[in-house]
């Protein structure tokens, strides 16, 4: 069997979803301009500014969502599947500082910065996905989030889970996917990214979050509802009454989205916190924000919905035991709730700060978690007996054909980051994960893109740089990194 | 008679009972203890206790809220009172606040505002999504002292910059003090944009609203206060 951890039963996920169909109703929810047509011609009543949706509607929308789909990788294989118990992790996203590898130091985000990320992550098997890691603060702000976008696809073979702050840059980033399809049909057919879309807490779709999730429907490129709901002070403080809202906010977001196109892939995504009352911070870290990640997935998994959720972050500063310590719980918790994207590793500091270190020591974490999901197996025809016959009561096990044949689907083996005893080590795990990041960056190699596509996603870029006034694109490998075209 | 009364009051804005407040502070005037005399030594020392406990880690956000609603249901008995006779609660100054253009998030901003007015700060909150102008004009209107701008997300962050521009450009400055906050600031970009400083939290930014009144021209950061 799978290990598996639920933290609700079946008639509290019921109270929930009935709650949250009464939520949608009444008061309702804010939503933008953009969708009053959209949601008039399906019957739901919206009145200054506020969609008051049905709960028959709200069903009808969430029949259509597809229980599956899933994110392909440069060369068009199948690499994230979304659905079901299915367990994949990717980056944090959208940082706007670093920790400096160097002084250990939190600092605004280059773009060289997010492309070592990148690279290191594409090395790592533990992340099934990039992300568009980091804000890159030189580049003009109006173009940061396609061009992250440019640099996760430059940089990278793996699905990418990112988002867009604007309508415009949405429809720039799904050109240059686009691109890196094969047209508007490949990529809807293979796509290579899910979008995140953030409604407002509480139960509010802005006028970008309202365009972002119904261009996304018409576009057929998935997208991932992230719901924010911070118990305590955007949401109920109670547990279960923030996952209701969330629950609400997911809902009603399925309801846009499906009604602008029956059956286009969306996630039930979660990136929820409690609010410190001492602070007034939202820690990432505590248990309550992994237990309402875990509620919140479950009432997704409930209605059949593909799942993500916000973990494998930490709140201390640095690299410190807090900070990993949390990380590695949450690992651990998400993977048990079989979340299917799991995003947030090398975040830290509320997610105020990425890491590349910090990105190698979680990988060990989520090989820790991913172990785990495979459970305990009986792998052999007698589990003990047959073995014991052999070695009999001198238990010589390491001679045994079973031991050699088995220790390798038994163990799992961490990298030197983690001490196991190895006479060679030395240092602390940050010192550790500086030399796994050099390792691992002297490895890489970059994806193999033609030179047409290059051409093509250079030529697009460089259209859309020039109008935001750029003249040179920072951190391309490539020789001429001049804009073209 | 008064010393009780007084007593009362202050516990009335520990335990966060606006009703309980409201009671004692129309007692106060039916009693002809003088509004300035009630509002110093019986409700101003409970939030000042409030602010203790917290600092302290032995009362939490919920309870400074309560706090300081029960010294708002008070001040909305006292306050008229006052005027009448032609006086005003002293004040440690005027601060306007509000949340930059194109960002409708609220919560850490009401935040700072409560906690600001509760340690004798006259606040105008001009709500969510305020272009830059409409900080200026508020703030030339009521002769602010301080300018608090929030921000939430990285994409409306910026519009900090043209608040510090609007204040400049209606020639505020540097009387008016320009304050920066939200969960993607940095003292860094407080410094970038020439915000006369920057809190990282609520309690951070009484502080650092305290420093600024005390006429400290340089920008100073809640961190090191």
């Amino acid at each position: 069997m799978r290990p598996k951890l639920e933290l609700l039963d079946q008639p509290f996920l019921d109270r929930i979803l009935n709650e949250a169909f009464q939520l949608i109703e009444n008061p309702g929810v804010r939503v933008a301009p953009y969708v009053f047509d959209l949601l008039a011609a399906a019957g739901v009543p919206v009145k200054d500014g506020i969609a008051h949706i049905p709960e028959n509607v709200a069903r009808g929308a969430l029949a259509s969502v597809p229980r599956e789909f899933f994110l392909y990788d440069h060369a068009g294989h199948a690499a994230v599947h979304y659905g079901g118990d299915n367990v994949h992790f990717d980056p944090g996203s959208s940082c706007l500082n670093i920790l400096d590898p160097e002084t250990q130091k939190a600092r605004p985000a280059l773009s060289n910065d997010l492309v070592r990320m990148v690279q290191v992550a594409e090395m790592l098997p533990q992340y099934a996905a990039q992300s568009t890691a980091m804000v890159c603060s030189d580049v003009p702000p109006e173009m940061g989030d396609w061009y992250r976008l440019l640099l996760v696809l430059w940089h990278s073979s793996k699905p990418v889970v990112t988002g867009a702050f604007s309508g415009p840059t949405l429809r720039i980033m799904l050109e240059l996917l686009a691109i890196e399809s094969g047209g508007v049909a490949a990529l809807k057919q293979k796509p290579r990214a899910v979008f995140d879309v953030c409604p407002s807490p509480p139960l509010n779709w802005s006028e970008f979050a309202s365009e972002n999730i119904v261009e996304l429907a018409r576009a057929g490129v998935p997208a991932e509802i992230v719901s924010m709901p911070l118990a305590g002070a955007t949401a109920p403080v109670t547990l279960a009454g923030s996952v209701v809202q969330h629950a609400a906010e997911c809902i009603s977001g399925i309801v846009l989205h499906q009604l602008a196109s029956a059956g286009a892939p969306i996630v039930w995504g979660a990136a929820p916190a409690i609010f410190d009352m001492r602070t007034g911070k939202t820690p990432m870290g505590a248990v309550e924000t992994a237990m309402l990640d875990m509620a919140c997935a479950q009432v997704g998994k409930y209605l059949g919905v593909p799942t993500h959720g916000y973990l494998v972050a930490g709140d201390g500063k640095f690299i410190d035991a807090q900070t990993e310590m949390e990380s590695g719980i949450s690992a651990v918790l998400g993977a048990l709730a079989g979340i299917n994207m799991i995003s947030g590793a090398g975040m830290l500091d509320f997610l105020a700060c990425h890491s590349i270190e910090k990105l190698v020591i979680d990988a060990e974490a989520i090989a820790s978690a991913q172990r785990l999901l495979e459970g305990i197996r009986p792998r052999t025809d007698t589990l003990a007996t047959a073995m014991f016959a052999k070695t009999g009561l001198q238990g010589d096990f390491l001679t045994l054909k079973e031991t050699r044949a088995l220790f390798r689907s038994e163990q799992h083996f961490p990298s030197d980051v983690i001490d196991r005893g190895t006479e060679t080590l030395s240092g602390d795990i940050l010192s550790r994960a500086q030399d796994r990041v050099r390792q691992l960056l002297a490895a890489y190699q970059q994806p193999d893109i033609n030179p047409a596509l290059q051409d093509a996603l250079l030529a697009c870029a460089g259209r859309h740089a020039r109008t935001a006034g750029l003249d040179r694109m920072p951190a391309f490998s490539r020789p001429e990194p001049a804009l073209r075209g | 008679m008064s010393e009780k009364l007084f007593t009362a009051m202050r516990q009335a804005v520990i335990d966060g009972a606006p009703e309980t407040a409201a009671a004692l502070a129309r007692e106060a005037l039916e009693s002809g203890v003088p509004p300035l005399e009630a509002i110093s030594n019986g409700f101003v020392p409970g939030m000042h206790q409030v602010g203790e406990q917290f600092g302290k880690g032995q009362m939490f956000l919920p309870d400074m809220m309560a706090a300081a609603e029960a010294m708002r249901a008070a001040m909305a008995i006292l306050d008229p009172e006052l005027r009448k006779v032609g006086a005003e609660r002293p004040t440690l100054g005027t601060v306007v606040l509000g949340t930059t253009k194109g960002d409708i998030h609220e919560i850490g901003k009401i935040l700072v505002g409560t906690l600001l007015a509760a340690h004798g700060f006259r606040v105008h909150d001009l709500g969510a999504d305020v272009p830059g102008e409409k900080f200026a004009l508020k703030a030339r209107e009521l002769h602010a002292d301080i300018v608090g701008v929030s921000a939430l997300l990285t994409t409306t962050m910026k519009n900090q910059r043209g608040v510090v521009e609007a204040i400049d450009r209606a020639g505020l400055r540097p009387r008016v003090k320009v304050i920066v906050g939200g969960a993607p600031v940095t003292r860094r970009w407080a410094e970038e944009i020439g915000a006369d400083g920057y809190a990282k939290d609520a309690m951070s930014a009484v502080a650092l609203a305290q420093a600024l009144m005390s006429a400290k021209p340089e920008t100073v950061a809640a961190e090191s206060l």
